[in-house]
């Protein structure tokens, strides 16, 4: 069982090395992603990581025309909107990631509930290199 | 739920703003010495301006705006305070609304007897994509890294009310259409037009340019064309969005015993809610501000009042879902009936339960900092009968309230206002 600490930077670290992690509770047993230096129903620090299975479902979400500068230098704006969300994890958690799979173009078609599956996308060509959560339809 | 109270009646006696607006010439101080001209002026029996005790000034983000930090001390310079105390207080878009908070708190508690509190924010001296970053550091931090902007949080919350009650673009377009409606009648709004009086400007415009004019039917087919109303974050495009604004505003705030020595018509605070939120990633209802329904319920509980009480209020509509989210929050319609009523009128100048009757963030302009105390700045106008052609034409109003929201959905507050 890994020690590292339950911490937003680890968080990152697992999604470079394409691992969904986060905090489960010892003495509730209940789960978060990301994880949390202190369990919110407990207030406990007595925790483990786990790894989420990969699976989800699709509670919100948006295509983004306007984008920010780290989206922008992809390339990413008005001509290339793209599609980010909120996913609802099996096992409990939810997450903000990209959408991937699914038509930025035609939001319309988007569903929500629909049932997702992890990817992970990586950025080799910034300083320093960047992981980031995506979800794809499963 | 405590019931809370104050230690002792805490008032507003004065009142003043800038226009909000673009001010490329002017910066926070000159902006916040036109708010506390128009706020002596507004004092019936007038002040003294060195009685004045104390200053709570609420201010976002001049640090990245404005590259300057530490603006509570240049602020009280600027209004002759120095070197009395003057504090800066943060809660993203809500931060002059804990400025409020803190002077009420202070005068309560018998420390201050006149304060003034108020905010500023200054975003014109940035480019539109710097203002946008600045903007997203009051996000969550898990949602900016994931690519979300402002716009977009919000976007993805009406994707979640339209999935859970049924309601659609449109919807959104009627808060829009109403909000652009009272926003003439308003002197201080940054964009004091209809609708139908953009639809005519834009087709003057492109007639002088020789391009044909598209032939929209009513308000809302104008809403749809893409030439005119651009997707920004789906379902939200730029009509559904506030602009980017500077401007000041603050309120003269006396305890109760005092009142009368400036006004025989002050206007009593008497129910304040405080609330805070998680993020999307916290939050089991993306339908919903746990924040603003934590303050509702303190604000209630302190005035004794429930939402039916309540005769008209501003809401933060930052974005026009919010502005559905929120009437619904604050328990003036059940969730899921909001946009029904919204498009029924009810929520119109003349309707049964006005909302943002100063145009609100997205006609009168939303300068991040100075947003609370200016919807304060319209309760306590409309309260006193001095709101001109937007004056709500309900007879004997008594109650008016503001709320104001911070980031997406981290800081809520909820202000109750009462004319004895
Ligand atoms: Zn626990």
């Amino acid at each position: 069982m890994t020690t590292r600490p339950f911490s937003d930077v680890v968080y990152h670290q697992f999604l470079a090395e394409e691992k969904l992690m986060g905090s489960r509770c010892n003495h509730c047993h209940a789960r978060y992603v990301p994880p949390r230096p202190l369990c919110p129903r407990c207030l406990r620090g007595d925790l483990e990581w786990e790894e989420a299975n990969g699976r989800g479902r699709l509670v919100a979400f948006t295509c983004i025309a306007v984008a920010p500068p780290f989206m922008a230098a992809q390339g990413y704006g008005r001509k290339k909107p793209y599609v980010v969300g909120v996913v609802e994890l099996e096992g409990g958690g939810r997450v903000d990631a990209r959408i991937e799979g699914v038509d930025p173009q035609r939001p319309e078609d988007i569903r929500i509930g629909m049932p997702l599956k992890v990817k992970f996308l990586h950025l080799r060509d910034v300083e320093p290199p960047a992981s980031y959560l995506a979800f794809e339809p499963l | 739920m405590n019931k809370r109270k104050l230690g002792r009646g805490v008032t507003i006696v004065g009142a003043g703003m800038t226009r909000f607006g673009l001010f490329k010439d002017r910066d926070s101080k000159d902006l916040f010495a036109e708010a506390f001209t128009e706020m002596l002026g507004s004092v019936d029996r007038g002040v003294d301006p060195a009685e004045v005790e104390a200053l709570y000034i609420g201010n976002f983000s001049n640090d990245y705006f404005a590259r300057q930090s530490h603006w509570a001390p240049l602020i009280a310079d600027v209004i002759g305070l120095c070197p009395k105390a003057a504090t800066r207080t943060e809660g993203a878009c809500a931060s002059s609304a804990l400025a409020f908070r803190e002077g009420v708190f202070a005068i309560a508690s018998g420390f201050y007897d006149l304060v003034i509190v108020g905010g500023v924010e200054d975003m014109s001296k940035r480019t539109t994509e710097e203002v946008a970053e600045g903007l997203a550091l009051a996000a969550a931090p898990y949602e900016s890294r994931a690519g979300f902007t402002f716009p977009g949080v919000f976007g993805a919350v009406a994707t979640a009310y339209f999935d859970r009650y049924g309601a659609r673009r449109e919807h959104l377009m009627d808060i829009t259409i109403k909000s652009h409606r009272n926003a003439p009648l308003n002197p201080k709004a940054q964009f004091p037009f209809t609708i139908r009086d953009a639809m005519q400007a834009k087709a003057e415009s492109l007639r002088k340019r020789g391009q044909p004019v598209p032939d929209w039917k009513d308000e809302k087919d104008f809403l749809r064309d893409p030439g005119v109303n651009p997707m920004v974050a789906w379902p939200l495009y730029l009509y559904d969005c506030c602009p980017i604004s500077d401007g000041a505003s603050c309120l003269l705030l006396a305890a109760e015993p005092i009142a009368r020595r400036f006004t025989d018509d002050p206007i009593h605070v008497i129910g304040i809610g405080q609330g805070s939120g998680r993020g999307f990633h916290g939050s089991s209802d993306l339908t919903t501000f746990e924040a603003t329904r934590h303050a509702a319920q303190e604000a209630y509980a302190m005035a004794g009042l429930a939402p039916r009480d309540i005769q008209f209020a501003e809401v933060h509509d930052c974005f026009s879902i919010a502005e559905l989210i929120h009437i619904e929050d604050l328990g003036f319609f059940k969730p899921g009936e909001g946009y029904k009523a919204v498009s029924d009128g009810q929520t119109r100048l003349d309707g049964p339960k006005p909302i943002n009757t100063s145009g609100g963030l997205k006609c009168k302009g939303h300068p991040v900092g100075a947003t609370g105390t200016s919807q304060l700045y319209e309760v306590w106008t409309q309260l006193r009968g001095q709101a001109g052609a937007r004056q709500i034409p309900q007879a004997d109003l008594r109650f008016g309230a503001a709320h104001n929201l911070g980031g997406t959905g981290g800081t809520s507050t909820f202000t109750i206002l009462e004319r004895r």
